[in-house]
């Protein structure tokens, strides 16, 4: 694949359209970036210049978002609000600024920790479920291999909401409706096709040759998997294992449909961040921005390996 | 050339190394480990598959466990086929499918093929386009609304700075048809990068005698890309629209989050309604109806395209 | 291949222990995400500090109230303990048993619901509709009501403006007419060197603003769901020339009174038009009328309230919500105790103080009680008269439809309003059909 010849010659670009290339694409660049560096700005923002018009590009930068993305406010009566205390904190002071005193914390941060749990916990168990699958598929004469690893992939055809239909019946049926458990079974089932097509990829790139080579020297075939092939599909595992963590990091629809408080992750939460009249922008920027950084930083790690994640392995670079 | 899934697929089963070792037998080893995750999706995908099937026939609401279940035939199947709402919505998902592939793959590979200039820091930009298509849609989505706002929107006052049309005298997720493209321009925005990762392997992929050979020619740098380029492209280019063609069509996440389905039914998608059907009006024997039918149409369409496409490689 | 299991299972362990880490003497109370839900925490602290019971609150915003609630009632799901629902709801909660019925409970700790102001009994407890079988607490009164900016009203260039063009004094409006003339005499106005627009309505189509803004004109013109209650015949009452009347209307207040882009407007928004000082008059529930009299820059004297005005009949779109014991709680005797606890007449005197709307006689009939805020005479005129949407189990079905059906006349310009109203027959009937009431 990345058979590109090192010898320019007659298909090596001018200077000109070197140039130009560069110029566009860096134009195209600074234009897609810049609802990202809106959010992230946005989140920096007080509350009346979020929404002042025109929109402030230069503004004083302030918490409010954050503190209000961690804390619920109320409103006290005038009379109770001047006999208060002084205010302790720096986000104490913040909140009362705009004539309100803190209640209390936010859900935000359950709902990440609930992410947290859910995107680890199904991406462990699509890999560990999926390295084994790979390793099945691609080293042992399975009866309608083909067949069932067409039916793996098949499963991401569904729309999400066409699933749910009869996962919310058997949830409820079950009692796995709203837990972490219940949700990290679903995305592992739905993350299992893509972590079985990427590493049986990654572990056919492993010559067969050390393997046979561990089964002579009296390994068993378990331990030759375990000391030979799962130390050289490392990378691979790793980046599937980071491709599983973005889908369930990103699931919004089964999210919506199938939890309400105790399993709920933030991408249903976010949207909900509302709040005294009116959605509060800033605090609805603090808590994508810190949600979405994570994701950016593994995409800079996974730069190498991207294009095979999002195509199952079928394009590799 | 880089095998596709289907090339897998239906590339030999490796030679085998079926001989008995230590342990236990290498087709115990491959059930072993093979079988949970069939298990799994059995589970969580095969049997729920099966009774949506068979709630497909019935009348059964999911909010009322109390009532009668009825069999009710292909009344369901009916009553989806001749409603013309659902043909509606059929139409405005060909419209959003259509053009958000249009847009993706006209921009997606023109900025491939300026990345292919290879000038310098082609590497770190195209990092940098690629970060928007790997976020939640729905949390992009969410904050897409508030740069669409009229007045104090980024969007508005864009076009207000460029084309001098008051921020305010438009609306782009209001009455006035513009939402259907609202909706286009966002999903360009996060996917454009993927067509253009697929199309850049692509050109990368095209070994550069071949074009050495065809200056020998003294073919033109035109025909040069229609007779060489272009065709080499094509089978990645027609990857990345299959997968985006099926990830679009199961639309629901951004979408919800932008628009509703709003205004009016105006970007009411097929994911949007039946979410309308099977969880607000909780009409559940008609929506698994709704859901077989989507099913087989993206299964359908699918395959024809994925024919389509192994014909092309053929060539 | 042991040690891989070991670490699943580990892992899973781990999950249900974090999962089941709440403890199961708290409780867990549901609402929607506004103004009166701070109250309620500040309010609870009391019931913490006598009990020992430590309060969890789940708030979720209106647009995605009755979605998020309703789906986790159905699920089975254990988040909440109790839940101060939505009035349509009660129907399918009590047919579905998702809520505990109260009536026993009630005679035990002899609560009597004659304590409580009749409509809101009816409203929000009662299933079928006034029917002794109580499935929540009146909690929180509601109507759909009006506030506008009295200062502007009250500037002799605007009256005399006014009485040049209408020949009468500018005041607030006593019928509906009478609201859109004030509405379009300030749409476009400027003031203080801006401009301003008439009023802010709700248009709003995902949940139920544009139901609950238009019922307001609808109900006042004289719209019904049934000629004979209880019978489903809505051919000549949805459809009544005084109805069409009522629906042309709201579209001429949405076409020539508010504010541009105001397409898709519930709560939220007219309570921004009107603090950013874009409106003279806006609608909404009174819930937000106590934090927008005590807002520094519209409140205090540059507000009044008035009753949603009769055209025909006196008439308001009822809100509001009645408090529910979730029937799977595992907390049922901490539930229960809640409610016993919300219903004594000193809580509820408190509550009223810090901004909830108690339905309790000993405060609405406290003789003090109408001078208590600028609003609570307007509260009490508009709870006498409520109409509420179909309570029925299908009421979401319902609900969608006349959303759609209203969405698509008033704001997407689709049709007449008598193909509108004929359309919603047609859909409710169909809703009706499935349900095997017709």
């Amino acid at each position: 694949m990345s058979g590109v010849s090192s010898s320019w010659s007659v298909t090596e670009p001018s200077k000109l359209s070197k140039w130009l290339a560069a110029t566009l694409v860096l134009a195209y660049t600074l234009i897609t970036l810049l609802p990202l560096l809106w959010i992230i700005s946005t989140g920096f923002k007080s509350g009346p210049d979020s929404i002042s018009y025109p929109p402030k590009v230069v503004f004083e930068p302030s918490l409010e978002g954050y503190v209000n993305l961690f804390t619920t406010r109320t409103r006290l009566g005038a009379e109770a609000f001047a006999a208060l205390p002084p205010p302790e904190t720096w986000y104490d002071r913040i909140v009362r600024q705009s004539g309100m005193v803190i209640a209390g914390p936010s859900r935000f941060g359950e709902r990440f920790l609930n992410s947290v749990i859910i995107g680890f916990g199904s991406t462990a168990l699509s890999i560990f479920l999926g390295t084994l699958a790979a390793y099945g598929f691609s080293r042992f004469k399975v009866p309608l291999k083909d067949d069932l690893l067409f039916f793996i992939l098949s499963t991401r055809m569904m729309p999400p909401i066409a699933v749910a239909i009869p996962i919310y019946l058997m949830y409820r049926q079950l009692g796995l409706s709203d837990t972490h458990l219940g949700m990290i079974l679903l995305y592992t089932a739905v993350n299992i096709s893509l972590a079985v097509w990427l590493l049986k990829g990654f572990i056919d790139e492993i010559p067969r040759e050390y393997e046979e080579a561990a089964l002579i020297d009296g390994y068993t075939r378990f331990q030759a998997f375990r000391k030979v092939v799962l130390p050289q599909a490392a990378t691979g595992i790793a980046s599937t294992a980071i491709f599983c963590l973005i889908f369930a990091w990103n699931e919004y629809a089964f999210a919506v449909l199938l939890t309400s408080g105790k399993a709920q992750t933030a991408p249903p939460f976010i949207p909900t961040i509302i709040g005294v009249g009116g959605q509060d922008w800033p605090a609805v920027a603090a808590g994508a921005t810190i949600f979405l950084l994570p994701v950016m930083i593994f995409t800079i790690l996974l730069r190498k390996h991207l294009l095979r994640g999002i195509t199952f392995g079928a394009v590799r670079k | 050339m880089t095998p596709t899934p289907l090339d897998r697929l239906a590339r030999a089963t490796p030679p085998s190394m079926a001989r008995r070792v230590r342990g236990l037998s290498d087709r115990t080893i491959a059930w072993l480990f093979v079988a949970p995750t069939i298990a799994l999706l059995l589970a969580i995908n095969i049997f729920p598959l099966i009774w949506t099937v068979r709630l497909s026939f019935t009348n059964f609401a999911a909010n009322k466990p109390n009532a009668e279940v009825k069999w009710v035939g292909l009344r369901n199947y009916e009553r989806i086929l001749t409603d013309d709402g659902i043909w509606a919505t059929m139409q405005t998902t060909a419209h959003f499918l259509f053009w958000t592939l249009f847009f993706q793959v006209l921009i997606g590979f023109t900025l491939a093929w300026l990345i292919n200039r290879k000038f310098k820091g082609n590497d770190l930009l195209t990092t940098l386009i690629v970060l928007p298509m790997m976020l939640s849609p729905a949390v992009v989505g969410n904050f897409w609304t508030f740069l669409y706002q009229p007045q104090i929107g980024l969007v508005n006052y864009m076009v207000e700075l460029l084309t001098g049309t008051p921020a305010s005298s438009f609306s782009m997720l209001g009455p006035g048809g513009l939402a259907p493209w609202s909706i286009v321009i966002v999903d360009t925005w996060m996917w454009t990068p993927f067509v253009m990762l697929i199309c850049l392997a692509g050109l990368r992929s095209i070994p550069d005698y071949i074009y050495e050979a065809a200056e020998i020619d003294r073919a033109s740098k035109w025909r040069q890309f229609w007779t060489i380029t272009i065709p080499m492209v094509l089978p990645f280019l027609m990857l990345a629209v299959l997968f985006r063609g099926i990830e679009n069509f199961k639309m629901f996440d951004m979408v919800t989050l932008l628009t509703g389905g709003g205004p009016g039914n105006e970007t009411l998608l097929t994911s949007i309604d039946l979410k309308r059907e099977a969880f607000e009006k909780w009409r559940t024997g008609y929506s698994s109806a709704y859901a077989i039918i989507l099913f087989v149409t993206v299964f359908g369409l699918a395959s024809i395209y994925v024919k389509a496409l192994n014909k092309v490689k053929e060539r | 291949m042991k040690a891989g299991y070991l670490a699943a299972a580990s892992a899973m362990a781990l999950v249900s222990a974090v999962a089941g880490r709440a403890d199961a003497d708290d409780l867990t109370l549901c609402w929607a995400a506004w103004d009166p839900a701070n109250a309620l925490v500040e309010l609870s602290k009391d019931f913490e500090a006598q009990t020992g019971t430590k309060m969890n609150f789940e708030f979720v915003p209106w647009p995605n109230f009755a979605d998020r609630m309703l789906n986790e009632l159905n699920s089975g799901g254990k988040l909440c303990d109790l839940l101060i629902g939505d009035s349509q709801w009660i129907g399918g909660a009590a047919e579905n048993g998702w809520y505990l019925k109260l009536n026993d409970f009630f005679a035990k700790e002899s609560i009597s619901m004659d304590d409580f102001a009749p409509a809101t009994v009816y409203a929000y407890s009662t299933w079928p509709k006034g029917e002794p079988n109580y499935y929540a607490l009146p909690a929180m009164g509601d109507a759909n009501g009006w506030f506008y900016r009295k200062d502007w009203f009250a500037r002799p260039e605007i009256q005399a403006a006014f009485k040049e063009k209408y020949g009468r004094d500018l005041a607030e409006p006593k019928t509906q007419t009478e609201l859109l003339e004030i509405a379009q005499f300030f749409q476009g106005r400027e003031i203080d060197g801006k401009t301003v627009y008439g009023a802010s309505i709700f248009t709003e189509r995902g949940s139920e603003g544009i139901t609950m803004g238009a019922t307001n004109a609808l109900y006042a013109f004289g719209f019904k769901y049934e000629n004979t209650p209880g019978k489903y015949d809505m051919e000549g009452a949805v459809n009544s020339p005084d109805a069409v009347a009522g629906l042309e209307f709201y579209k001429e207040l949405y076409k020539t009174a508010t504010p541009p882009g105001y397409d898709n407007a519930y709560m939220e928004q007219s309570l921004d038009a009107f603090k950013s000082g874009q409106v003279a008059m806006a609608m909404n529930w009174f819930a937000f009328f106590p934090g927008l009299y005590a807002d520094p820059n519209v409140g205090g004297e540059h507000i009044d309230f008035f009753v949603n005005p009769a055209q025909k009949v006196p008439a308001s779109t009822l809100g509001g919500q009645g408090i529910s014991v979730v029937a799977n709680t595992d907390n049922m005797d901490g539930a229960l105790a809640y409610i016993k606890w919300f219903s004594q007449p000193d809580v509820q005197q408190k509550w009223w103080s810090m901004g909830g709307y108690s339905c309790h006689n000993a405060v609405l009939n406290d003789p003090g009680f109408k001078d208590s805020a600028p609003f609570a005479g307007d509260f009490l005129e508009a709870m006498a008269n409520v109409q509420d949407f179909w309570q029925e189990p299908a009421y979401a079905q319902l609900l969608l439809a006349m959303q759609e059906r209203l969405h698509n006349y008033v704001v997407a310009d689709q049709g007449t309003a008598q193909e509108a109203l004929d359309g919603l027959i047609k859909d409710w009937t169909e809703v009706f059909e499935d349900e095997g009431k017709l």
